[in-house]
């Protein structure tokens, strides 16, 4: 049984794949197949993803994520201004400083556990967040944000004699260009590496522990474990999942703003997390797609196309129609998040694989248990 | 054979001025079974968490098999091979039965931290056997898949006792296994505790059950307001006047 | 010595508002035992009460205008001002004082609905639940506001009489340079008599025995028969009403815009957490402290030598006490230790 549950994850991790690279063809039906909105869909997948391994496995809930997402980009930027326009030295540059950013917050901050940690994570935060638009400017380039240049010396590209000319560089990987579709499949290749990680933290005896940690972390203890060493190890390595997210921001887009720190957007990847399901494996990147998509979807509507939308309904009520949903939509998307995030918490804490498993549950539950196979919890 | 193995030694612990535990001189030898007993509020709890970690004594000793007890964490504590069952289970609900017990095992053989996050969990076979052997052992074979927090409450003491079972403590500490239980849970425990003790595990157990006391203990130490007020075996222990003064006096024996 | 004091006068009406919103925060928290992420915003939204209060005033209407003689000119006039010239002018400048008798019952009926509808049923969920199910609901509040009043901060204006300065300086015998404005006297006025009704309704009441008693050991209060439900709603209505309160009144210092709220919840908890959870004290005094760093952090003197001190100096605060001091200033034992 122990080999089934081996090769159900390998089927799990094969249809991923399968699922994320075919999304130009699948998701044409819902408008959803140009380019810029599946790279959205596979880096804030990554980004949640990463956030899950530290609060769905071990419950700790930062408010702090979206400042190492941010470092991550300012990173990367850096390295195509300094080194090279390739894409991959950006990525693992970020991956890296990211880690050692969150190693020191990280360090500090899981001393404390609850509450406590959320506010020493937020604060953090906060405190990179007002640092880059402050002090820093010399770094990140203040409220304008960092840019590339024409005057950047790109060390490495200078070397290899690649010559940018009179317009400014893209991003490439080694010489394919990194907008639009390739783009796209760069990150989702990104994403399933990503995925791969997490799937095996999750089976492994280190994830279990952290599992452990959310379950009775005293508990822990006594059982000789050291928690904190995992604690931390799980903080970083979300913290590096954030990194690259925030790479390959700057991949696809090369610019970085302060505003990617902002705790508001560390507070969308906590609700992209919780949407699809905290501490399931599938789960983030569902929630992280659905609130893309949506956002995608919600913000382009105006005043006009309600207008046309509501076409059938009676001139007389039309406005007061008009009027109520464009609450929700166009700038008012926010008010739209806001409320899945309240609807979420209050009936399905479980998030959106929770309703799937209840689903399941209606359906299955004539099916006698057997209680063997299942007894390393497997769930995707 | 005369081994100490846990060596307690001129131990005091005030709370707020209160006496909690005073002079406690006190030694467990291999391969014994020592029961401590006393009143309500005689400070054996107090004793139990100064022994592994959970509390600091304001002065006196701690030593297990050479090692000083006193400042180290609790996962110190446990990896040197004193393990502790609580009163309150405490398990992880939300895990299975074999995960709960194999956590324990795990944490035995690869020390108190180890990053290995690319090895499956489930494919840890001496583990899992070693797991599985023990909640057969303790008659929770059959629940092994089960999520541990939907058990009964008996049971998730007999998962504990597993869990402490399983990392083959050198020195177990049970506070009241019994407690709570009914009498035909009390008498299985009893069985299973005295098939450990044929194995040669030294254990100490704080105990309220007169009859679990009796049937179980080598040697007794007798608690009373913090202070040790009698140790011997069990026939000694029942013949002194003191102790029926301050304690067996209470309960029939 | 002068630039010292006039650093603590700017500190103590930012800390005052630190302190009204903290307050109301841990006073839900020690009580309910909630994590109130929307309490930011119900400041916003009672600094919007008086931004509504006042454009309700200021309905205008076309009046001739008749200091033009040369042709028929007319001019917006507030129609209260036109029907009762004295009277009306006068609501009309003293909108914002006045807005506090609107404000207060809206603001009571919106915590009681709150409470009720919502924040009970979260009382035995985990505080990150708790945490989610706020910061949703300010996101909400915040959007609705930004739906019907724009994304601009919209100016109020004290009352003309209060509009300058008080020479603070001469009254405490220090240089003729010490000048404060009147209002911020009058806010750091209004928080103490709201700060001391709070600790005296709380100190000298049955019910705020009770109320204390509860922050001290919720189990042992309930288990007295004390109908504890009730006076939990009740305690809610006045946290609710303080950071009202708190808004309205802070609305002539800082133009109030949509997201006013979060910016001040952020820095309110971390008040509460220097203060230490559950201390009521603690909280008010942690506001009071960290607002005056904060203004002396902002002193172009200590910038030049600790470049963006000013950013980040209630965080690092808030991270030095934390690590230090893990209970806060003034926190017990016993309260939120996991």
């Amino acid at each position: 049984m122990n080999r089934i549950s081996a090769v159900s994850d390998w089927i799990l991790l094969v249809v991923f794949a399968a699922v994320i690279l075919t999304m130009p063809v699948w998701l044409a039906p819902f408008g959803a197949d140009y380019p810029d909105l599946m790279q959205k869909f596979a880096i804030y997948g990554l980004f949640a993803i990463g956030f899950n391994i530290l609060f769905g496995l071990t419950g700790y809930l930062s408010f702090g994520h979206a400042a190492f997402l941010g470092v991550g980009s300012y990173t990367a930027v850096w390295s195509m201004k300094l080194l090279t326009m390739n894409v991959l030295p950006a990525a693992f540059l970020s991956v890296f400083v990211a880690g050692a950013f969150a190693f020191v917050i990280g360090f500090i901050s899981l001393r404390r556990s609850g509450i406590y940690f959320s506010i020493l994570t937020l604060a953090f935060a906060q405190m990179s967040y007002n640092l880059a638009y402050s002090v820093l400017t010399p770094i990140t380039n203040g409220e304008t944000g960092l840019q590339l240049s024409l005057s950047d010396p790109r060390v490495v590209d200078a070397m290899a004699g690649i010559s940018t000319g009179r317009s400014l560089p893209s991003t490439n990987l080694f010489g394919v260009k990194m907008s639009g579709l390739p783009g796209f499949y760069f990150c989702a290749v990104v994403l399933i590496i990503g995925f791969f990680i997490s799937l095996r933290i999750f089976r492994s005896p280190f994830g279990t522990m952290l599992k452990g940690i959310k379950s009775n972390q005293t508990r822990m203890a006594y059982t000789g474990l050291n928690t904190r060493p995992y604690l931390i190890w799980a903080f970083v390595i979300s913290g590096m999942y954030a990194g690259l997210a925030g790479a390959l921001m700057a991949a696809t887009d090369p610019l970085a703003g302060a505003e990617r720190m902002q705790w508001t957007a560390s507070g969308e990847v906590v609700l992209m997390t919780i949407l699809g399901g905290a501490g399931t494996l599938i789960g983030p990147m569902l929630g992280a797609s659905l609130i893309k998509y949506f956002e995608n979807i919600f913000s382009a509507f105006n005043d006009q196309t309600l207008n046309q939308i509501f076409d059938f309904v009676p001139d007389s009520i039309r406005g007061y129609v008009v009027e109520l949903v464009s609450l929700f939509v166009g700038d008012g998307w926010h008010l739209t998040l806001g409320l899945l995030f309240m609807i979420t918490v209050i009936f399905l804490p479980g998030g959106i694989m929770e309703g799937f498993r209840r689903i399941g549950g209606l359906f299955s539950r004539k099916k006698s248990n057997t209680p063997s196979s299942g007894a390393v919890s497997d769930q995707p | 054979m005369d081994n100490v193995v846990l060596h307690v030694a001129d131990v005091q612990k005030s709370f707020a001025g209160l006496h909690a535990l005073a002079d406690i001189d006190l030694s467990v030898k291999e391969g014994e079974t020592h029961a401590i007993i006393g009143p309500n509020g005689a400070g054996k709890s107090t004793l139990l968490n100064v022994c592994i970690g959970r509390l600091r004594p304001d002065s006196g000793h701690v030593v297990f098999d050479g090692e000083n007890l006193i400042g180290k964490k609790p996962h110190e504590i446990n990896q040197l091979g004193v393990v502790r069952v609580f009163q309150t289970p405490e398990i992880f609900p939300e895990l299975t039965l074999l995960e709960n017990v194999m956590i324990p095992v795990l944490a035995k053989r690869d020390g108190a931290f180890k990053l290995r996050w690319f090895r499956r969990f489930a494919g840890e076979k001496d583990v899992r056997i070693k797991a599985e052997d023990v909640l057969e052992e303790l008659g929770l074979g059959s629940l092994i898949g089960g999520e541990a927090g939907s058990l009964s409450r008996g049971d998730k003491r007999r998962l504990e006792l597993a869990m402490g079972l399983a990392q083959e403590p050198r020195l177990l500490l049970l506070d009241e296994p019994t407690a709570g239980m009914a009498r035909h849970d009390t008498n299985a425990t009893i069985d299973l505790l005295k098939k450990i003790k044929a194995k040669g595990m030294t254990k100490v157990i704080i105990e309220h059950d007169m009859h679990v006391v009796f049937s179980l203990a080598d040697r007794i130490s007798v608690l009373a307001g913090g202070r040790i007020i009698c140790q011997g075996t069990p026939e000694e222990v029942k013949a002194d006047p003191r102790v029926k003064e301050a304690y067996l006096g209470e309960e029939q024996v | 010595m002068d630039a010292i004091f006039l650093q603590v006068l700017n500190g103590l009406d930012k800390g005052a508002a630190y302190a009204l919103i903290a307050l109301g925060l841990t006073l839900v928290f020690g009580t309910l035992g909630v994590v109130n992420f929307a309490h930011g915003a119900i400041f916003m939204v009672g600094a919007f009460c008086a931004v509504t209060f006042e454009k309700i005033l200021t309905i205008s209407t076309k009046v001739k205008d008749e200091s033009i003689t040369f042709f028929d000119a007319y001019k917006e006039v507030p129609i209260l001002e036109a029907k009762f010239p004295v009277v009306g002018a006068f609501i009309v400048d003293y909108s914002v004082p006045f807005s506090l008798i609107v404000a207060v019952p809206v603001m009571l009926a919106l915590g009681l609905l709150m409470e009720r509808g919502l924040i009970r049923h979260f009382y035995k969920r985990p505080h990150a639940d708790q945490i989610l199910v706020t910061f949703g609901l300010a996101i909400i509040a915040q959007e609705i506001i930004r739906h019907y009043f724009g994304a601009n901060p919209i100016p109020q204006s004290a009352p003309d009489i209060v509009a300058g300065s008080a020479n603070i300086g001469a009254l405490f015998g220090l240089g003729e340079n010490v000048v404060y404005p009147w209002w911020r006297l009058i806010y750091l006025m209004f928080s103490f008599v709201v700060i001391a009704s709070v600790f005296a309704f709380l100190q000298f009441t049955t019910f705020g025995m009770v109320v204390r008693a509860g922050m001290q050991d919720r189990e042992m209060v309930g288990m007295l028969g004390i109908d504890i439900q009730r006076r939990f709603t009740i305690v809610f209505g006045i946290a609710t009403v303080v950071a009202g309160m708190a808004g309205v009144m802070y609305t002539p210092i800082l133009p109030p815009d949509y997201h006013m709220g979060m910016d001040f919840l952020v820095l309110s908890f971390v008040v509460v957490v220097v203060g230490g959870m559950g201390s009521l004290g603690g909280a008010v005094l942690a506001g009071f402290l960290l607002g005056i760093l904060q203004s002396f952090a902002s002193m172009n003197e200590i910038k030049s030598i600790i470049p963006g001190i000013d950013q980040i100096i209630i965080y690092l605060v808030a991270v030095v006490v934390l690590l230090v001091r893990p209970r806060g200033l003034m926190g017990r034992k016993g309260v939120m230790e996991d």
